[in-house]
């Protein structure tokens, strides 16, 4: 399932690893058109970040300060931010 | 006049019966859910028998969203407040949010989650443990997500007496009714069958490590061994009794009558426990003399000086055999902060239906003269109840719940 092997961080990794640190809110489709959709508007608080920005961390072996994941505002700036990071990475 | 505390709504999780209506015809049938450990392996342990509830599937109860950030026992807490409301007929939505309140003992927190979370940390690092361990594991975390949950942003808080907090939390949502809060969520949930939760019970030195499900729970028994812990309890819907009158509410199951706490004085002092005051006060407090009271549910303690001081103080107030006493316990371990909710439950039940709940299997011993209901139901009615509950360190609470007027 991860692609965290091939270095890339898609909108699929993201939605797993949401429902998996945090759940799903039953009025909100996951699987639909949230890349730009806030994630207060798709059920998640700062502490649901929090957990998902942690997992990414552990899976994809980066480092996201606690800053950056609570700046970011929607699934599409937090997809960026991973990327970023994964580019970052020394290979 | 001051403000009426009335019960209009019961959730009950317990280990004989998920549900209102399965747990009261699993008591009063006399099935009892204590067995054998079986959310870890027991062997290694000296005590290995619980109350365990088997078959409550959150998944189906609550919302994704919830399922990573609570314990077990926080589970039960807002799956019981969701009953609680649907029993009483209310949709909390409907209601202002600043109208309701939450009122929530706890023995010990969320200790399955934290258990989790520490060998997590232990085993692989803080990076693997949970946003949620945060507030999860806290003692006060059912009040939270209960209030959270459902919109009730009026005066929330917790209580933390042991056993007796179960009484002590429902009194702290009447001072609100009283106050001028229209409804309040109380009572307890509690769940600690974890290896860590389980080593912290056994320690309290109480538990007992008989391994026959029918020996193991044996108050007022001369065999009495020490106590079987369960998971469980109840929340009840508080109102004020005008505002579920002018809301035609479903059913009045009874009125929070009177209540007292009192504590015991230190081991040693040759004072008597204050039990018996806390029963007296309570009594006053319902403006109920001892023969108004037509059953009591006993704390239960089931070891021989615990129940001595429980008989003596019944007697000492009610008179040798006075009252029809009760522990429908027995069937379901004690569960701590939840324990005295659910015998609240089973008390305005017991109204409802006229019908006492037995204790099961205790054979009576003879130095204690009290009238025990034991192995059947005993038809009677009930107008009045009294619940009982002690706290380990000496909190001594009693209520009065009276038919509704």
């Amino acid at each position: 399932m991860s692609t965290a092997q091939t270095g890339s961080f898609t909108d699929d990794d993201l939605r797993r690893i949401l429902r998996e640190g945090a759940g799903s809110d039953e009025s909100v489709d996951l699987d639909g058109d949230i890349l730009d959709s806030t994630f207060e508007e798709l059920g998640y608080d700062s502490l649901a970040l929090l957990e998902t920005g942690s997992r990414i961390e552990r899976e994809y072996q980066i480092t996201l300060e606690d800053d950056a994941v609570s700046g970011v505002r929607t699934p599409r700036e937090l997809i960026d931010l991973v990327q970023q990071r994964l580019a970052a990475r020394p290979s | 006049m001051t403000a009426r505390a009335v019960v209009t709504g019961l959730g009950i999780v317990a280990s004989n019966g998920i549900g209102r209506d399965a747990y009261w015809a699993a008591t009063l049938a006399g099935r009892s859910g204590i067995g054998r450990i079986t959310r870890f392996d027991p062997t290694p342990y000296p005590a290995r028998l619980a109350g365990e509830v088997s078959g409550f599937a959150a998944e189906e109860l609550l919302p994704s969203r919830l399922l990573p950030q609570t314990d077990r026992m926080t589970r039960f807490a807002l799956v019981g407040a969701d009953w609680a409301f649907a029993d009483a007929g209310i949709r909390p939505q409907e209601l202002p949010e600043f109208d309701m309140g939450v009122a929530t003992a706890s023995h010990a927190g969320g200790f399955e989650f934290g258990q989790n979370e520490l060998k997590a940390l232990w085993s692989r690092g803080g990076q693997y443990v949970s946003a949620y361990q945060s507030f999860a594991w806290f003692y006060a975390v059912n009040s939270g997500q209960i209030s959270i949950r459902n919109g009730m942003r009026g005066p929330s808080s917790v209580v933390v007496s042991d056993q007796a907090g179960g009484l002590d939390a429902v009194a702290q949502a009447r001072r609100q009714i009283r106050k001028g809060i229209p409804l309040m969520v109380a009572g307890a949930m509690d769940s600690s069958i974890c290896p860590w939760g389980w080593v912290a019970q056994i320690a309290c030195g109480r538990i007992s490590v008989s391994e026959a499900p029918d020996r193991a729970y044996l108050p007022f028994d001369a065999e009495a061994c020490g106590y079987v812990p369960g998971e469980g309890g109840a929340l009840l819907i508080i109102e004020e009794a005008d505002h579920a009158r002018r809301r035609e509410a479903p059913q009045v199951y009874g009125e929070i009558a009177g209540y007292a706490a009192t504590f015991d004085p230190r081991p040693g002092s040759g004072r008597d426990s204050g039990l018996r005051r806390a029963i007296e006060q309570a009594l006053r407090d319902a403006e109920i003399p001892p023969d108004g009271i037509d059953v009591v549910f006993a704390d239960a303690a089931a070891t021989p000086e615990l129940d001595q001081v429980e008989a003596t103080a019944i007697t000492g107030v009610f008179g040798p055999g006075g009252v029809p006493v009760t522990a429908p316990k027995t069937m379901t371990g004690r569960l701590y902060s939840g324990a005295a909710p659910l015998d609240l439950a089973a008390a305005l039940l017991s109204i409802r239906d006229g019908i006492i709940p037995p204790t099961t299997h205790v054979r009576l011993a003879d130095r204690y003269e009290i009238d025990l209901v034991r192995n059947a139901p005993r038809t009677a009615p009930v107008r009045a109840a009294l619940v009982l509950a002690r706290g380990y360190g000496g909190f001594n609470s009693a209520m009065v719940v009276r038919a509704p007027t």
